[in-house]
């Protein structure tokens, strides 16, 4: 489904990425991990075409990211705050997205109702523009209306940070289960290593730019990254 | 500590990311700020003889006395929309071990560095010296005269920030002191009661008993202490929240549905429009300078040169379309990331766009429709010039848009703003307006006064005719700035 080659991002002389080659199939959740400035969210924003590569391309269902407009139908996205809109109520946020994506008022309204849950009564209703929610709360409008309208690429940038330890258990939950029924393909980034191996089926770990492990989750997994991140020594849990 | 706040203040206006950015818009307040010091220092200079002109045999100062009240008045009022409290970042000093009343007192202090209080005081000192060079009274006098005089300009600076918090949130409170201000304006008018002589005449005995001159002084302190009492109230985290959350509009402009494919677009500028202060205001503007014609339709000055009138046609049916047009697509430049990344067509977010302004270009010329009291001809070109602002204007505006790169926070007062201006917003104005006018001029001295308008029509008609086609190459060019476009409308600061 998305194919990077190549692909290097250089600002004023420093390496920020530099990935020879990528591939993550259709309907794999993908996990990416790192510590700051491994170079998560650049590959996420060149993945938007939010910012131009040095060099290379990105393939998103084999279209060139940066060269047409083809990938946006189905791919949708939540990176940061910068995806909302503050004057909105929550509700007329979902109403647009679901606009830009053929869906209509009922169809985005089954969706919701489905999140109830979710939203755990903070969202819906509550006649407040977006930008007078809390942190957390914004995060949980951003993600779910990066679910609206079926999209087949959903690209999430730390999606458990900020949020209630009910409401990330949740998220989980939601995660796994698309990733599951659906042929939809997840690409997901996180500090928090138990929670992107509960999700994910592969994950990649990256360091300064560059992919450093590629790992297919298994029982073994969490304790491998563990290891890896505490600087090669093994941890006692 | 004092000097820390001082010091935290300078990196902040120095660091902030448009500093050296915009040097054009730093010329133009420089080009402003010296042209109102010479205005009021000449009129400072000029006021002796021009009273001592027009008010023979009497005494100058006790006639400048008379005036004050109203000028204070005057001076409140446009301070009111001009002047802001000076804002200090107080959340990361809230949890340092700074007493607040030294952060207040900072603020308080630092709103006295205002060019409002450095104007009066133009007119203040130049005129004290003069009635001291004449002899009219000793130095001694005059001098606490003009002391008086400077702290009531100081308690206009400070009765302006209590109003402003008092009144602001609350804008109906203000009606019962606007009747008792405007009762006794009409009072004073109509010489029932003359307040604002009574005003000089105790101003006046200042010069007779200078230790009155107190009075002002101690009316300063209390102003001083009110609003320090009123900051100190206020310095919480959440004291500027609880005013935000209550009262949300939540319109749906359903209306818009009928527009097919650029609905939501035009559903969502809509809102945009009418949450926020500062488009919002583009609107009420719009809605001012309709009457821009009265003053040029009125006068037999103009009636010789017709060509004029199309700049007043442009104008009034145009008024929106430059204030809104111009800062396209900064108005969405807090979630410019989001539309470049989501299923938004960039034509088609153009398009919407274009017909948002269209909308508001023809609704400006049917409200304009009584100008037909001043000829059939100033109605016509009215129409032609909407039809031109509509075919030329707007596709030159969004082209002008692909430029922008500066990033407008929406709740931003709009007076003196001038986030999200840069040269482009300058240099924009001229093909709007120059060129209709240079073109009409042209068919106008060459041929007739018909043939211009038949000329201007045209263009705007196939202005409309290829307004697809150039919407698509507009759009390739804001693709092509994208990039440059996002980085820019990120950078925060004005």
């Amino acid at each position: 489904m998305i194919t990077a080659t190549n692909l290097k991002k250089i600002y004023n002389g420093t390496t920020v990425l530099n990935i020879e080659h990528l591939d993550i199939p259709t309907g794999q959740s993908f996990g990416l991990v790192g510590n700051n400035g491994a170079g998560k969210t650049t590959f996420f924003s060149l993945l938007l075409d939010l910012i131009q590569p040095t060099t290379g391309n990105i393939f998103n269902n084999e279209i060139t990211v940066s060269q047409s407009e083809a990938w946006k139908p189905f791919t949708s996205s939540f990176i940061d705050e910068s995806f909302l809109i503050g004057y909105l109520t929550p509700e007329e946020y979902f109403y647009f997205i679901g606009d830009l994506r053929q869906q209509n008022k009922a169809d985005v309204d089954a969706l919701l109702s489905t999140f109830e849950d979710f939203f755990n009564d903070e969202i819906l209703k509550k006649r407040k523009y977006l930008r007078d929610l809390s942190k957390g709360n914004q995060k949980k409008v951003g993600i779910v209306a990066a679910l609206i309208g079926n999209p087949k690429v959903v690209i999430l940038d730390e999606p458990f940070a900020n949020l209630d330890p009910t409401t990330q258990i949740r998220l989980k939950k939601i995660i796994r289960e698309l990733g599951a029924s659906q042929d939809t393909t997840f690409l997901i980034s996180s500090h928090d290593l138990i929670h992107i191996t509960e999700v994910c089926e592969r994950i990649v770990v990256m360091d300064k730019g560059i992919l450093v492990k590629d790992i297919i989750t298994s029982e073994a997994t969490l304790k491998e990254l563990e290891t890896y991140f505490s600087g090669g020594q093994t941890v006692e849990i | 500590m004092f000097k820390r706040l001082i010091s935290l203040e300078w990196k902040s206006f120095f660091r902030s990311a448009s500093m050296g950015k915009s040097i054009g818009l730093k010329i133009l307040m420089i080009f402003l700020g010296v042209y109102f010091t010479a205005i009021f220092l000449l009129f400072g200079i000029g006021l002796y003889p021009l009273v001592e002109k027009y008010f023979p045999g009497e005494t100058p100062l006790f006639v400048v006395n008379r005036f004050v009240l109203v000028w204070l008045l005057v001076e409140l009022a446009y301070r009111f929309l001009l002047q802001t409290l000076p804002v200090l970042n107080i959340k990361p000093l809230l949890i340092l071990p700074i007493k607040k009343r030294k952060v207040v007192n900072f603020v308080l202090l630092k709103s006295l560095y205002s060019f409002f209080n450095f104007l009066p005081l133009l007119v203040i000192i130049p005129f004290g010296i003069f009635n001291i060079y004449k002899e009219q009274f000793a130095p001694g006098p005059v001098l606490a005269w003009m002391i008086g005089m400077t702290a009531l300009t100081f308690c206009v600076n400070y009765a302006n920030f209590i109003i402003k918090k008092r009144f602001t949130e609350n804008l109906k409170a203000l009606i019962p002191v606007l009747v008792v201000v405007s009762g006794l304006a009409i009072l004073d008018y109509f010489k029932i009661f003359e307040i604002s002589v009574w005003f000089g005449k105790g101003l006046n005995e200042i010069l007779f008993y200078p230790i009155l001159a107190l009075i002002p002084i101690l009316l300063f302190f209390v102003l001083y202490l009110w609003n320090r009492k009123n900051l100190e109230s206020k310095f919480y985290l959440d004291a500027t929240l609880k005013e935000q959350t209550k009262n949300i509009n939540t319109r749906e402009f359903l209306w818009t549905r009928r527009f097919g494919d650029i609905a939501p677009y035009l559903q969502q500028d809509l809102k945009l429009i009418w949450r926020n202060k500062r488009p919002k205001t583009s609107i009420y503007m719009s809605i001012l300078f309709l009457g821009y014609g009265l003053f040029f339709y009125t006068q037999d000055t103009y009636q010789d040169i017709p060509w004029f009138f199309v700049f007043v046609g442009i104008f009034i049916t145009g008024m929106f379309m430059i204030n809104f047009g111009q800062f396209i697509p900064a108005w969405d430049s807090n979630y410019y990331p989001m539309i470049m990344a989501q299923n938004i067509p960039m034509n088609r977010y153009l398009t919407a766009k274009a017909g948002l302004i269209t909308f508001s270009v023809v609704a400006l010329a049917i409200l304009a429709t009584p100008y037909a009291y001043f000829g059939w001809r100033i109605f016509l070109l009215n129409i032609i010039c909407a039809v031109y602002n509509i075919g030329v204007n707007i596709p030159i505006l969004l082209y002008a848009g692909s430029f922008n790169r500066k990033r407008i926070d929406l709740d931003k007062s709009p007076f003196m703003n001038y986030q999200g201006a840069g040269a482009a917003q300058w240099l924009v104005g001229i093909p709007l307006m120059v060129i209709p006018v240079f073109l009409f001029w042209i068919f106008y001295k060459f041929i007739s006064y018909e043939s211009g308008m038949i000329f201007l029509f045209g263009l705007g008609v196939l202005g409309l005719f290829l307004r697809s086609r150039l919407i698509d190459s507009i759009a390739q060019i804001y693709k092509r700035n994208k990039y440059a476009m996002i980085e820019g409308f990120k950078q925060q600061g004005d």
